[in-house]
């Protein structure tokens, strides 16, 4: 008689009784949280910041919630094509990009340009990817939101939901081997959290002991599909364990909380080579895009509650203004200076010409191949024949 | 005694008993047996024997090696079962030739006339090829990788034999079962490569690419795979701007392409003709070496007609030249092996010397390369051309298994094409 026995994987117990495991527990996974909605402690025992990187955190939230402001109405204005807002996801972005190393290598999905801000990328280099200038360093190539940058650590920002997580276990696993003391940190919602890639992904990561980051918004909402239409399962967080990758929930409009929760994460992913997944709860308070309007599908007073009651920078702010770290004239003088500084952004921006017709063809492959030469040539006769059906502000 | 098995004719008793006391051919047989099995299963069996058997060395496997213990291994039950299998796969013309009991393929350079080799070469089959030519990649390049599903005991198809034992489990391994998270994960792999190296493309545009990849993956026909283990989903990659597409005929071509593969600065796809792994065999260079990409080759120089193919096709279509040269035309023959970028060039100055084009391929013709190939050089060479072009390709159908003598573009269906192109 066998108590336990060898299967593959290892030894297994049995056991007489039957019983299935349940479909969720009894009791959701608890969230990590350090302030209360008025900004006090909970408990003394929290990774402290000083009052520079708070500061900067709290500026920098402000700073993005503004930006989203002024791109929203320049899209309205019908100045920009396309434009998606953070709104209420300012501590998410903000304060994982605080506790990272600049070294991390950061795959966003595309509502995470507070991880870009943080490191450094400016007002003005914002407002040139948006515009499709000539500085923007992705050459007018992708819509608006699609942001890049190598020397800031931070691919390129692509349309395709979740393709990105593969390919962060790939280049943590690059990280790795050339045994680089940083790890790879990525982004996705709900929605992208059921694509095949996720999947994929968390699964690869183990396997390969990959020192990566998933980190999750789960702000509710993808698009339309409210997360009760998404997974039955207790959000992301649960799926960990199934792929054997440690996992947390964490309070996503809580910035203490998502600071010590991906500080934590990162030692662990760097120093163990382990994939780390991190569910940030939280609510995308503005509309999918600017092509969407989300009263159609929602209440507009779950959006108001969410605006006012759980803003991530209201709570932070309480934290930060008890500790006199920052007051009211501060905050009025940076919103009045990053508003004039954006303003003067998209002037220049929208002043400076498009890229060159010849970038329509590079970069397909590292040299021009003879059907692409042929095709510029061809084109170039066709535009020199109508030039009334091209846009004038692309140089020839 | 030399022999050949003429493709596509049917046994009597009598050659059936010759070619049973033939081990060259037998072997060759077992392996084609094998492959009605589960491809991993019958592989992994002979591998294993092999493994236990030969004692791993700096050098890759040869075919002499392995074969042998699948001659000595191999049973009656082959021999019975040969007759069958001749029946079903007419290439076996390509793969028959007995030579003094030593066991020879018919090598594609006797079909097609080898360029010079410089240094010593030795002969072996595709799968050999194509493990040398990693071998290389990963000893030449202390960061590159190899990895996909059963990489690591060697492959199913023996691609990857030896490399784990020599490079190491973190730069040769496994992955789970799942094609998008393999290429998801090669891609990011590729990128930080390229970044950290900094050593290609300068940065532009997108700041980051992952020239660095290269994905190899098996294709065509095997005389039984049916829908699944015989399709040649070419086309759907060559939609594709910014990959490239290499497709190489032979041993010594997949070792040179596919080096060439993998030290181009864009993502590349590989596919290697399944058919061929084992059956092709070639004096292949022992040395690091590699091939143009975007170079088509004449591999048959002729002045009535211009054929276009590649991968495992080519064969059929180099008998169809030689069917045809017995009846006064005089074929040439043109391995694209880029398909894209493709070299128009190449094609265009045979289609302007020829006046004629044919186009073979296995995969379906609706929206074959053929048809891209097609309209390029019609739009290039109208005025030259003195019949329609001509394609001779797979049904639009999925890959039937007992209907596949129907499906494939066979040797006759080319002749007869030829035949028509030339008398229009």
């Amino acid at each position: 008689m066998f108590q336990s026995l060898d299967f593959p994987g290892g030894r297994v117990a049995f056991t007489s009784e039957m019983s299935f495991i349940a479909e969720s527990s009894e009791k959701r996974v608890k969230c990590y949280r350090v302030l209360d909605d008025n900004g006090h402690p909970m408990s003394s025992r929290f990774e402290q910041i000083s009052k520079e990187v708070a500061v900067k955190m709290y500026s920098s939230m402000v700073t993005l919630q503004i930006m989203d402001t002024i791109f929203y109405e320049a899209q309205r204005q019908g100045r920009l094509s396309i434009y998606m807002t953070s709104n209420g996801e300012e501590a998410i972005n903000i304060a994982s990009a605080a506790a990272l190393s600049p070294d991390d290598v950061v795959l966003p999905q595309y509502r995470e340009p507070g991880v870009l801000l943080w490191r450094g990328f400016t007002l003005q280099e914002f407002t040139n990817q948006c515009f499709g200038n000539k500085a923007d360093y992705g050459k007018g190539r992708q819509m608006p939101i699609h942001y890049g940058s190598n020397r800031l650590n931070y691919f390129t920002v692509s349309s395709p939901i979740a393709t990105q997580l593969p390919q962060a276990v790939g280049a943590a696993y690059s990280l790795k081997m050339d045994r680089r003391d940083a790890c790879v940190v990525t982004y996705f919602g709900d929605g992208g959290s059921s694509e095949g890639d996720f999947h994929a992904s968390l699964n690869f990561a183990a396997v390969m002991e990959a020192p990566v980051v998933f980190i999750c918004r789960n702000n509710w909402w993808a698009i339309s599909t409210p997360t009760s239409e998404q997974f039955r399962s207790d959000g992301i967080v649960v799926r960990g364990q199934a792929y054997g990758v440690r996992s947390i929930r964490v309070d996503g409009n809580d910035a203490l909380a998502v600071y010590g929760a991906i500080h934590a994460a990162r030692e662990m992913a760097i120093r163990e080579h382990r994939p780390i997944l991190v569910e940030a709860l939280t609510y995308r308070v503005g509309h999918h895009s600017t092509s969407d309007d989300s009263t159609r599908y929602r209440p507009a007073d779950e959006i108001q509650h969410w605006k006012i009651s759980r803003n991530p920078l209201a709570r932070f702010r309480k934290w930060i203004k008890r500790n006199g770290w920052l007051n009211d004239e501060d905050e009025s003088e940076l919103r009045g200076n990053v508003r004039k500084q954006l303003l003067h952004a998209i002037q220049l921006a929208e002043r400076t010409e498009k890229p060159p017709l010849e970038d329509l063809f590079t970069d397909v492959y590292d040299h021009l191949p003879s059907n692409l030469q042929e095709q510029e040539r061809l084109l170039r006769e066709t535009i020199e024949k109508h030039p009334q059906d091209y846009p004038a502000d692309v140089p020839v | 005694m030399e022999e050949t098995v003429s493709q596509g004719k049917p046994i009597n008793k009598e050659q059936e008993e010759t070619l049973k006391s033939k081990p060259s051919i037998l072997a060759a047989i077992d392996e084609l047996e094998k492959l009605r099995q589960p491809l991993s299963a019958a592989v992994a069996d002979e591998t294993q024997l092999a493994l236990e058997r030969h004692t791993p060395t700096q050098n890759p496997p040869t075919p002499e090696t392995l074969d042998k213990q699948a001659d000595d291994d191999h049973t009656d039950i082959y021999r019975r079962k040969m007759a069958n299998c001749l029946r079903r796969f007419g290439r076996l013309g390509l793969i028959s030739k007995a030579k003094n009991g030593k066991r020879e393929l018919y090598s594609t350079t006797s079909v097609f006339p080898a360029s010079d080799n410089t240094g010593s070469t030795k002969s072996i089959n595709l799968f050999t090829a194509v493990n040398q030519a990693l071998h290389i990649a990963l000893d030449s390049d202390p960061r590159s990788y190899v990895f996909g599903e059963d990489v690591g005991f060697g492959g199913v198809f023996r691609c990857t034999t030896g490399l784990a034992d020599q490079f190491g489990k973190q730069r040769v391994f496994n992955t789970p079962l799942c094609e998008q998270g393999i290429v998801g994960f090669a891609i990011g792999l590729a990128a930080m490569i390229v970044n950290e190296a900094a050593k290609f493309r300068y940065r532009s545009g997108n700041q980051f690419n992952c020239g660095g990849l290269t994905i190899r993956a098996p294709y065509g026909a095997v005389g039984h795979g049916g829908h699944y283990h015989s399709q040649s989903p070419e086309a759907f990659f060559c939609h594709v701007p910014g990959i490239k597409v290499v497709i190489p005929r032979s041993p010594r071509q997949a070792k040179g392409l596919l080096l060439s593969c993998i030290r181009d600065p864009n993502p590349v796809v590989f596919f290697e003709p399944k058919w061929l792994y084992r059956l092709a065999v070639e004096e292949v260079p022992e040395n690091d070496y590699m091939l143009p990409l975007s170079e088509a080759e004449v591999i048959r120089e002729g002045s009535d007609i211009t054929l276009v193919g590649w991968g495992a096709q080519l064969s059929i279509m180099a008998e169809a030249c030689v069917e045809a040269e017995k009846d006064g035309i005089s074929c040439e023959l043109i391995d694209l092996r880029t398909l894209i970028p493709w070299d128009k060039e190449t094609v265009e100055a045979s289609v302007k010397k020829t006046g004629r084009l044919l186009i073979s391929h296995e995969a379906p013709v609706t929206g074959g390369f053929g048809a891209e190939i097609s309209a390029s050089i019609v739009e290039r060479c109208f005025l030259r051309l003195e019949a329609p072009v001509a394609r001779v390709c797979g049904l639009d159908t999925p890959f039937p298994l007992v209907f596949e003598p129907f499906y494939m573009p066979t040797k006759n269906k080319i002749l007869d094409a030829i035949k028509a192109t030339v008398s229009y």
